[in-house]
């Protein structure tokens, strides 16, 4: 049984960080996941943990020290948001394609420009190809148990990855919401201890990190890349498992929301899905077979089993907080509806842009978003399939 | 109390409505329930008009979005009754409890024909008596938990000290002054409507 609390989404990653007791964090505050490293700098002082904590000039410095740490042997992990992961962006390629399982807090804020410091997905969806692992969080119990789970995930031998753990912006890092700790003892035994295979403070083993990768080499690696992506799906699954032993919490790629006899379905990432669940309910209510796939792990793309899970509907919309303005519409809907084409599932698929730049995304939103969809379905047609929701018309 | 309770605060930066509602959250928590606390994060200054909300709720809270039909609306600085819709969405069988001195004659203007329940506190008052400061929090705390039976009185301060204990472990001077400030609250706080 686990401990009951009350913690906002930061404090929960922070809480996390402390249980895992990293051997390194690098960070640099931005708004709105300055917190976590405040927080977590509090614990080194306290002695709480025994982490070297270093407080950097730049995000690019922090995202280079987490480098320099687990090329080194160390576990090392960061937090930030929206710019300061595109001052990161040279450096989170170099994570991957290194193969650090390094692990990072990624609180969802609009990327500038014009400013704007509230939530959307914009930042994430920019490191969608970076070769991270991506996992994304409805609140701040989600953000916690992904934290935990996520170096068992990242340090597997088959993956050796860089992780993001994502949540929404205030809307969950700054609420204060119920959740429930698992004691320091079990998160330790469960996190476990890092034995890096390779690495630069082995005397016994010489190596050289990030040297020159000319024609015969790097098309090479970047395969071994894309295949430990696709090792980290049995690695997910795995380590979900495991979790669900010690605390009940059952994870997989993503939660289906009354799926299974639902006629129509929104998919979306983050707190959004907790407000469309109390939607489907009322739907329900009244009669209408509404459902909800909440995308969980984003990256890897879970291709096979979405296509899988949503074949059976009659209209399907796809909800991202970030546009692409690529004219064809939002990064999630692409997903969607390609494993959907290659899976052979024929469903009338929309993509809806919602919340961007903190824009409150109500119950009625939703509402408007499932009555679309049941037009679609009485209708056949679909007029537009380049939507927005909450959008000032 | 209802199953799910949601509550908006209205006050002006730096007068601490962000403060109450997380120390509102607190005590409901304390009493086993499931409870969200947040403020509405805009452009934040000293003396400009915020909001924070509550819910509150014997079952898990799902939802992620701001109240926009409140089952009690607190109001932190009566200044803001004739710029903010305070009564935006507030359910008529709700309440509404505002930290002022003014009348039944000037509240009817501002509340534009709100037909709920209203609750007036002269919290600046209770501030200045209780702790020689103006902080009208810590009184409207109390004012909103007695108008929205959130807990008992007696379990509501015995939490409350704790939460004082905890918040002012650096200055536990003031504690004493808080406590004050909450049960004189909870006597002053009157139904005009």
């Amino acid at each position: 049984m686990g401990i009951r609390e009350r913690l906002s989404g930061n404090e929960a990653a922070a809480i996390a960080m402390k249980q895992i007791n990293p051997d390194v964090v690098a960070a640099f505050p931005i708004t709105p996941s300055t917190e976590i490293p405040q927080y977590f700098s509090t614990f080194v002082s306290n002695g709480s943990v025994d982490t070297e904590f270093v407080a950097v000039e730049s995000e690019h410095s922090a995202m280079s020290a987490c480098v320099g740490a687990e090329s080194a042997g160390a576990r090392a992990m960061t937090a930030t948001s929206a710019n300061g992961l595109s001052y990161m962006w040279e450096m989170i390629y170099i994570a991957s394609s290194l193969r650090l399982p390094i692990v990072m807090s990624l609180v969802n804020r609009a990327v500038s420009g014009p400013l704007n410091i509230h939530c959307d997905h914009s930042d994430a969806m920019g490191a969608r190809d970076s070769g991270w692992i991506m996992l994304f969080s409805e609140n701040n119990q989600e953000a916690y148990d992904n934290l935990i789970m996520a170096h068992r995930i990242a340090e597997h031998k088959d993956v050796l990855l860089p992780l993001m753990v994502c949540q929404d912006g205030f809307i969950t890092s700054h609420s204060i919401e119920n959740i429930e700790l698992i004691e320091d003892d079990k998160v330790k035994e469960f996190v476990g201890t890092y034995h890096p295979e390779h690495y630069l403070l082995n005397e016994k083993e010489q190596m050289a990190v990030g040297p020159l990768d000319v024609q015969p080499f790097l098309f090479e690696h970047k395969y071994q890349q894309a295949e430990a992506m696709r090792n980290a799906k049995k690695v997910v699954a795995d380590v979900a498992k495991d979790f669900e032993k010690i605390t009940g919490r059952k994870y997989s790629f993503f939660e289906e929301y009354m799926l299974d006899d639902a006629e129509i379905a929104i998919v979306c990432m983050n707190s959004t899905a907790g407000t469309a669940k109390t939607v489907v309910d009322e739907l329900r209510t009244s009669g209408v077979k509404a459902g909800l796939l909440k995308v969980r792990m984003f990256r890897p793309f879970p291709a096979e089993e979405i296509s899988e899970a949503l074949g059976h509907l009659k209209a399907v919309a796809v909800m991202d907080r970030s546009d692409s303005l690529n004219g064809a519409g939002g990064a999630l809907f692409e997903d969607v509806v390609s494993s959907m084409y290659v899976g052979q599932k024929q469903v009338p698929t929309v993509s809806y842009v919602y919340g961007i730049g903190g824009r409150d995304t109500t119950s009625k939103d939703i509402h408007e978003v499932y009555s679309y969809l049941q037009d679609v379905v009485k209708t056949g047609k679909i007029d537009n399939p380049y939507r927005y929701v909450g959008l000032r018309k | 109390m209802k199953d799910l309770v949601e509550i908006r605060w209205h006050g002006r930066g730096g007068q601490g409505a962000k403060t109450a509602s997380l120390l509102l959250a607190d005590a409901a928590f304390n009493t086993g329930k499931y409870i969200q606390g947040f403020p509405e994060y805009g452009p934040e200054r000293m003396g400009a008009p915020i909001t924070a909300y509550n819910r509150i709720s014997d079952t898990p809270i799902r939802i992620h979005s701001n109240i926009y039909e409140p089952d009690y609306v607190v109001v932190v600085d009566d200044t803001l009754l004739e710029s903010v819709d305070v009564t935006a969405g507030l359910k008529q069988d709700g309440a509404i409890v505002i930290n002022t001195t003014k009348g039944k004659d000037y509240l009817d203007k501002v509340l534009r024909g709100y037909k709920g329940s209203v609750y007036t506190i002269d919290a600046k008052k209770v501030s200045l008596e209780t702790l020689g400061k103006y902080f009208p929090n810590t009184p409207m705390l109390a004012a909103i938990v007695k108008v929205a039976s959130i807990m008992e009185e007696k379990d509501f301060l015995a939490d409350m000290k704790g939460s004082f204990g905890h918040k002012f472990a650096k200055k536990p001077e003031v504690i004493e002054g808080n406590m004050k400030a909450l049960e004189l609250a909870l006597k002053e706080v009157q139904k005009i409507q």
